[in-house]
């Protein structure tokens, strides 16, 4: 889950600013940014769960050699059968992905935390390491049991100076919540 | 626009309607922006025939930027020491969400001094999406 190589860019933070639906100039106007306490275009708060960009084996990201668990021809391109075709409960989904923790694989988001050490600009680059956290379960009325998981990333800058550190807990329901 | 300690009282808030009518376009460019293109949040068929979920869903972290918005328009840009959520309920299109901030604590570390703010995002049935906390730098 280690990113090497974050370059942080002003296109990026201008398309992820759009996407949160965030107008504020800091995010894209190098002339009024000048003109702020903080100097230049900063990213905006959650800007760092983008470097999902940048690693080169991020699973929720379909890749040209690979199966992808999305729909094409059938439902999902990893499913053993054509969902059309099954008969009862015994199709299968070949993803691997539920050995990832702190993320929503296979599973959902259920907290993020970031702690700012300082804000990131256009010419960053920064590298992340990503270690597991704790480890939990929960019985839910609603979803069955609940299996949680933790993970911390550490986003350094070239100096190696701790950017940002993020928490991400993910969660394994038993059941689909659909509320 | 920052925040002045000696103006804010704890109890204060502030709250923005963060989106009106979610579009499941607006998911699919963040999906694009993020790079997280987990199909549960972007594709029906998938969604609906293997996932087994009634229709798409928001991002955790979309919901979590958008109430960001709110947050920094309140505290000032570059501001934030802090920033955490919990993801209590799904965020599915047409969802109109409403982001508010509260204070709940002002105090001073090391010279500088901070204000704690209790976050929530509801929907229009007024059902929380979001629960956190920001911390601040504000100025004296």
């Amino acid at each position: 889950m280690a990113v090497e190589r974050f370059p942080v860019e002003a296109s990026h933070i201008l398309m992820f600013a759009r996407s949160i639906g965030d107008t504020n100039p800091i995010y894209s106007d190098p002339e009024y940014a000048a003109g702020t306490e903080v100097g230049s275009i900063i990213a905006p708060p959650t800007f760092a769960q983008s470097s999902a960009q940048f690693d080169p084996d991020y699973f929720l990201r379909p890749k040209p050699d690979k199966k992808w668990f999305g729909s094409g021809r059938t439902a999902s391109g990893t499913l053993v059968r054509d969902l059309s075709e099954a008969d009862g409960n015994d199709v299968k989904d070949e993803r691997e992905d539920d050995k990832q923790s702190g993320s929503a694989a296979g599973g959902l988001h259920a907290e993020q935390h970031f702690t700012y050490h300082r804000h990131l600009k256009p010419g960053d680059v920064l590298h992340t390491v990503t270690y597991d956290g704790e480890r939990w379960e929960k019985q839910s009325k609603r979803a069955g049991i609940l299996k949680f998981s933790e993970a911390v990333t550490e986003y350094r800058d070239e100096d190696d100076e701790l950017v940002i550190t993020a928490k991400g807990v993910g969660v394994v329901t038993e059941k689909v919540i659909d509320n | 626009m920052a925040l002045s300690a000696s103006q804010l009282n704890v109890g204060d808030s502030y709250s923005e309607q963060i989106v009106d009518d979610l579009t499941r376009t607006q998911i699919v460019q963040y999906a694009g922006a993020s790079g997280d293109y987990n199909p549960v949040h972007t594709d029906e068929k998938f969604v609906t025939e293997v996932a087994g979920y009634p229709t798409v869903f928001a991002h955790g972290m979309l919901t979590m930027g958008m109430t960001g918005r709110m947050v920094t328009n309140y505290v000032g840009d570059g501001r934030l020491t802090y920033y955490g959520v919990r993801f209590t309920s799904q965020v599915w299109p047409g969802d109109t969400l409403t982001a508010k901030a509260e204070v709940a604590d002002i105090r001073d570390e090391d010279g500088q001094k901070l204000v704690d703010l209790t976050i929530t995002t509801t929907n229009q049935d007024d059902r929380p999406v979001l629960t956190g906390q920001a911390t601040a730098r504000l100025d004296d």
